[in-house]
């Protein structure tokens, strides 16, 4: 289907991470129902270092691609690097999104931030 | 498996059509306006045409024009009709909320230019009410569009009935029958039907081509000036190998009606067996007044365009009512008018099956849905807040 890039069929067809964190230390979830797009993200970190990320996500194909290649661009990374996630790194690593769905990578970000936010303020 | 389900989208056409339409470029190339014999002789195939498919429907040859499909037919019988309806003073229409948005967004047009419009509930089943159109009509009101039968969820208008009622308070009455028409026996004159639209492309014709019914006496406006062509009611040079080729399809798929129905019935009802075993979902629309070939479902927890992507995989093409696949940021306006929630519209599924699909190919639609609503709700967070009791279930 010519409607998205192959990487972003790749990431859709076989998403990387997908699952739950029953302990994580940071978790995440923007969207919502009415708009058709919810993204939750869990974070297990260890000396400042992401770890484990697994997401969960009900949205179109866009959407769960872009969940997979976030948590495929964090994992591993320091929380300072992985703060630095911009929409914009999301949606070129899926070799660009069509306009329209763009704010999917947005929501991507989003919920990169909510659960990195979520871990911060547990640290206190 | 290669299963192509969405009839309702557009039909694949029919062998006879296309042959028509390849013999009617060989042969009738003329200009149906000449006056020379290669000309006449695609005026003759134009009208022979013509007449056949106003019998099909129960009309006369006089009242039917040649449009470019179903959305000019709507255009220019609504426009039609408000002319007339400005001329003497009436400046009311009465709709339903889930028309076609060839009918919704002319009405927009003309609320603008100071025509109101009532828009009517289709109610849980996806159904308007003949006694609620009665109801309606006032003094000022010119006209009724009403559809025959839903695009999205099938369900079929009583039609005979909101025809008896206008006739008998003398306000015009169209329907966009593009879903309907090769598909439902229609008489225009037992179902009091002034207007009616059809496109070719939904009963095994070709794109780009429909006609408009105008009961005699009804003043059809023109919306494309320039020749006289279809008596100065639409201008431009006619289609004829189109035209030839619609009629080719439409005196098929008519006279077809009553051999293939049963069985399309029989396939659509098993289809929709097969996926209310899966758990929270709801079949949208009436469960029997509606078209042969059309199932339509909800299914919550999951997204409707993530389910077609997937459905494409395995050789299935569907479509939904989710905002994702048609780029807008609302679910099927559809959806919404029979009273669904936004989350669950998104997770819409629309199947139109084909007349001779085989009781193994149902199966495998049956199958093949099953395994990837149980594979998205696997990772949705929404499906997950249900079944853990977080939040409630809505179907």
């Amino acid at each position: 289907m010519a409607l998205y890039s192959e990487k972003v069929m790749d990431h859709f067809r076989n998403p990387r991470n997908v699952g739950v964190i029953e302990d994580a230390d940071g978790v995440g979830e923007v969207g919502n129902a009415k708009c058709g797009d919810i993204m939750k993200m869990y974070l297990k970190i260890e000396d400042d270092v992401i770890r484990d990320v697994k997401f969960e996500t009900f949205g179109c194909g866009s959407a769960i691609a872009s969940s997979s290649m976030a948590t495929e661009l964090i994992k591993g990374k320091p929380v300072s690097e992985a703060m630095q996630l911009t929409n914009k790194a999301v949606a070129e690593a899926l070799d660009g999104l069509p306009a329209h769905k763009l704010h999917c990578s947005v929501l991507a970000e989003e919920a990169i931030r909510a659960a990195l936010d979520d871990y911060k303020k547990k640290q206190g | 498996m290669k299963i192509y389900a969405d009839y309702a989208a557009t039909a694949p056409m029919r062998r006879a059509a296309i042959d028509a339409m390849v013999s009617a470029m060989e042969n009738q190339y003329g200009n149906a306006s000449s006056l020379y014999a290669i000309g006449q002789s695609a005026k003759e195939a134009l009208e022979q045409a013509r007449g056949e498919i106003a019998s099909v429907i129960g009309a006369s040859a006089k009242e039917i024009t040649f449009t470019s499909g179903g959305s000019e037919a709507d255009n220019q019988a609504i426009r039609s009709a408000a002319l007339l309806g400005k001329k003497a003073g009436k400046m009311h229409i009465i709709s339903t909320a889930f028309e076609h948005h060839a009918v919704l967004h002319t009405l927009k047009k003309l609320e603008r230019e100071g025509f109101s419009v009532t828009l009517l509930p289709v109610h849980e089943n996806g159904i308007v009410r003949a006694e609620e159109v009665a109801a309606a009509i006032r003094e000022d009101t010119c006209l009724v569009t009403v559809m025959y039968a839903n695009n999205e969820i099938g369900t079929i208008q009583p039609i005979r009935e909101i025809g008896a009622v206008c006739r008998s308070r003398g306000v015009l009455f169209h329907t966009d029958a593009v879903q309907a028409v090769g598909h439902l026996p229609i008489s225009v004159a037992d179902e009091n039907i002034d207007l009616l639209s059809a496109s070719a492309h939904k009963f095994g014709g070709p794109k780009g081509i429909g006609f408009l019914y105008a009961r005699k006496g009804v003043r059809l406006e023109s919306l494309i000036e320039g020749g006289a062509q279809e008596r100065g009611k639409r201008a431009g040079t006619e289609n004829v190998p189109a035209i030839v080729s619609m009629a080719a399809a439409l005196k098929e798929s008519a006279s077809s009606i009553g051999k293939t129905a049963p069985h399309q019935l029989a396939m659509r009802d098993r289809l929709i067996a097969g996926l209310r075993e899966i758990p929270h979902c709801a079949l949208n629309g009436d469960a029997s007044q509606r078209l042969p070939g059309n199932v339509n479902f909800c299914f919550e927890g999951i997204e409707g365009e993530s389910l077609l992507l997937l459905l494409d995989d395995r050789g299935i093409s569907a479509s939904s009512g989710s905002a994702c696949t048609s780029g807008a940021l609302e679910p099927s306006h559809v959806l919404l008018a029979i009273g669904r929630k936004h989350d669950v519209a998104h997770g819409s599924l629309r199947l139109t099956i084909a007349p001779d699909i085989t009781p193994e190919e149902v199966d495998y639609l049956i199958q093949s849905v099953k395994e990837v609503v149980e594979y998205l709700r696997g990772f949705s967070p929404m499906w997950r807040d249900r079944i853990s009791g977080k939040a409630e279930f809505i179907l």
